[in-house]
């Protein structure tokens, strides 16, 4: 039997966490992602899980990677500011390889910010916020039901690329509650894959991807944030340390037909196409049909997940329109990716900073005043 | 080196990339032949350090290992044993490592008396980059950021230790090799959160600065200036000013974390709990 239930989208992120597999959450308070953590610590003990309150962000990212490296599918979840502590580790796991979830519920920055409202200023942070050259994958989900479905994506996704995974929510889907519908069927579990005889812990599949053995099954392995080769010692080789950064980049970059998700609303014969994510993509959603009652052709084309940036898409879905309006709570970050892809002049900004909701009208103004 | 204890080391990985005369291989000396008295399993213990000379250690160890981020092996550690409580979990960090940066992390390990061995090699320096003060440089000291002396106090590393509630506690030194392997094969078989204090001597970053001598001459210093505990208890306090007591400092039963979780665990699943 499919279970149906009215919740919030930080509820329905830990369920989704839950039935990912995700048996170890570390974490440390902070609105608008505290029910996160609740929700875990009240559940996880009923599985056998493991949660644990750290002294700060960093140490709660310390505390996954080391319970990663024990086999364990293990997340965080916090918002800005912790965000910002947890860059540090975030690219650690990144050049280690630890397999992670950090979910970030998205308040307006910079600093404490505005703790209750929303915003999605953290997406180039997500993107760029700890130091180095890196890969990274970002889902940004609009719905409740889509946090508890694109949760479990996120584990299998950080299992199966042996990468952190930044779940990019925001304060309008985290605490906004929907009707999340638990389908009977049990979703496909990604468990990261264990290294043959003989194979190197930091050998790369031909996917880009090594393989990684749990702690304590006399694998005797080495895990360094320092560049390492295939055996996971540090070396100062140029050569390597230029492999390695490229594989990180390409081991996502090469696999999007795995990464990539998104959605579209009439976006096949549009002259105008929004593009938008998260909470602002369901303001967009309503512009869309508002302009079509107009009779303007107006389509939305919804990033799911947003890092690697879908450029190739972008450029596909927007050839044959007029132009492109990008959606968004912060002072145009997606922006100025759309525009490195199509240029300036065929995009227009529909910016919000004020820490209210987009509109639909504000979206329709802007497509509205181009038509004319 | 010694046949028996070579299985513990990766041989390939040596030499070290330490100094000569630099106290961190006694250290990991004492260490290995304290795992060797104990008979760990070496598929079940996992070494994490920190960031610095010594903990570089890792490296050369035949274990499951951490080179974490400066200051954050207590914070992989508290993961790793908290989501496999069936690893032995030992913790090598240094003194800038352990109370510095990650002292924060230091307290609350103590504070939850999860079951950690934590190692702090104290050279009193930040001996990696090159000589700058610790938060265990003694008053007065040279470093290359105190040019003129140093005006903080240290800590004290087994005081604060107890306070936040480690339930072992010990100090030893690279001249006292035979007590520091049985402080630390000590700390290993305690059940909670157990500090070893090791005082290893950093003969170019520490001692040159501060005219200290060679290495021999730095650990003669520790011959001389230390006092166990045992003598120590005979000796009024005036007597003891200047002198470092070693040996096992502090010991009680208290609750482990990871066993406690476990009870959680056991309470709600009704005993179905993995
Ligand atoms: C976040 C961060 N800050 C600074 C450094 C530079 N750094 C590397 S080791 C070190 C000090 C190490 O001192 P200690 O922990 O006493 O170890 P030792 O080298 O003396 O054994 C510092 C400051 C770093 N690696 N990371
Ligand atoms: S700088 Fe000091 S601590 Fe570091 S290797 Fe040299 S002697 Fe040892
Ligand atoms: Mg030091």
């Amino acid at each position: 039997m499919s279970q149906t239930m009215l919740v919030q989208g930080n509820h329905a992120c830990a369920l989704g966490a839950l039935a990912a597999g995700v048996r170890f959450f570390a974490g440390y308070p902070i609105t608008p992602s505290t029910e996160i953590a609740e929700i875990l610590a009240k559940e996880l003990p009923k599985v056998g899980g493991k949660f644990i309150q750290m002294e700060d962000e960093i140490a709660s990212m310390g505390a996954i990677c080391g319970a990663s490296l024990g086999g364990f599918k293990a997340i965080t979840a916090t918002s800005g500011p912790g965000f910002s502590l947890m860059q540090e580790l975030i690219g650690y796991a990144s050049l280690a390889e630890i397999p992670l979830v950090i979910v970030n519920v998205q308040r307006g920055g910079p600093s404490t910010g505005q703790p209750t409202s929303p915003s999605q200023s953290d997406v180039m942070q997500a993107r760029w916020g700890s130091h180095g050259d890196r890969g990274v994958i970002a889902l940004v989900p609009s719905s409740v039901q889509e946090s508890y479905q694109l949760m479990i994506d996120a584990v299998n996704l950080a299992e199966r690329f042996r990468t952190p995974v930044i779940f990019l929510m925001d304060e309008v889907v985290g605490h906004m509650r929907e009707k999340l519908v638990i389908p009977k069927t049990t979703p496909t579990i990604i468990n990261r894959r264990k290294p043959e005889p003989g194979e190197l812990p930091y050998a790369p599949g031909p996917d880009g991807v090594p393989a990684l053995p749990p702690f304590g099954e006399g694998y005797h392995f080495h895990v360094t944030g320092l560049i390492h080769d295939e055996t996971g010692f540090p070396t100062g080789s140029p050569e390597v340390t230029e492999k390695t950064i490229k594989r990180l980049h390409q081991k996502l970059e090469n696999n999007m037909d795995e990464i990539l998700r998104y959605d579209e609303l009439h976006s096949a014969d549009a002259e105008y196409l929004i593009i938008s994510y998260g909470c602002s993509a369901r303001s967009a959603e309503e512009a869309v049909r508002m302009a079509r009652e107009k009779g303007i052709k107006a389509g939305l084309l919804r990033l799911i997940s947003i890092w690697p940036f879908p450029s190739d898409l972008i450029e596909e879905k927007c050839a044959r329109v007029k132009k492109v309006f990008v959606a968004e709570m912060n002072y145009g970050q997606v922006t100025g990716e759309v525009t490195k892809v199509l240029g300036r002049s065929k995009v227009q900004p529909v910016l919000r900073v004020d820490t209210q909701m987009i509109t639909p009208r504000q979206i329709l103004e802007a497509i509205t005043r181009e038509g004319n | 080196m010694n046949e028996t204890l070579k299985k513990y080391f990766r041989m390939n990985r040596l030499p070290h990339i330490w100094c000569p005369g630099c106290g961190n291989g006694i250290v990991v000396g004492a260490l290995v032949r304290a795992i060797d008295k104990l008979g760990l399993n070496p598929d079940k213990t996992s070494i994490i350090s920190g960031i610095g000379c010594s903990s570089r250690s890792s490296g050369y160890l035949n274990f499951d290992t951490v080179h974490t981020a400066h200051g954050r092996a207590l914070t992989f550690a508290t993961g790793l044993k908290l989501a496999r409580p069936d690893l032995n979990v030992i913790v090598l960090t240094g003194d800038g490592d352990a109370t510095a940066i990650g002292g924060n992390h230091f307290i609350h390990a103590a504070r939850r008396n999860i079951d950690l061995t934590t190692i702090v090699f104290n050279n009193n320096i930040y001996g990696m980059t090159g000589g700058q003060y610790s938060p265990l440089t003694p008053t007065h000291s040279k470093a290359t950021t105190s040019p003129y002396g140093h005006i903080e106090n240290p800590f004290d590393i087994t005081e604060l230790a107890k306070a936040s509630g480690a339930s072992y506690v010990a100090r030893g030194t690279t001249y006292h090799t035979l007590e520091l392997i049985n402080l630390i094969a000590d700390a290993i078989s305690h059940k909670g959160f157990s500090v070893v204090e090791a005082i290893t001597a950093c003969p170019i970053s520490f001692g040159r600065q501060n005219k200290l001598g060679n290495a021999p001459a730095m650990m003669k210093w520790q011959k001389e200036n230390t006092i166990s505990v045992k003598a120590a208890s005979k000796l009024p306090a005036e007597q003891l000013a200047g002198k470092v007591v070693i040996g096992e400092l502090y010991r009680r039963q208290a609750p482990e974390y990871t066993a406690e979780y476990q009870k959680v665990i056991d309470r709600v699943t009704g005993g179905n709990g993995q």
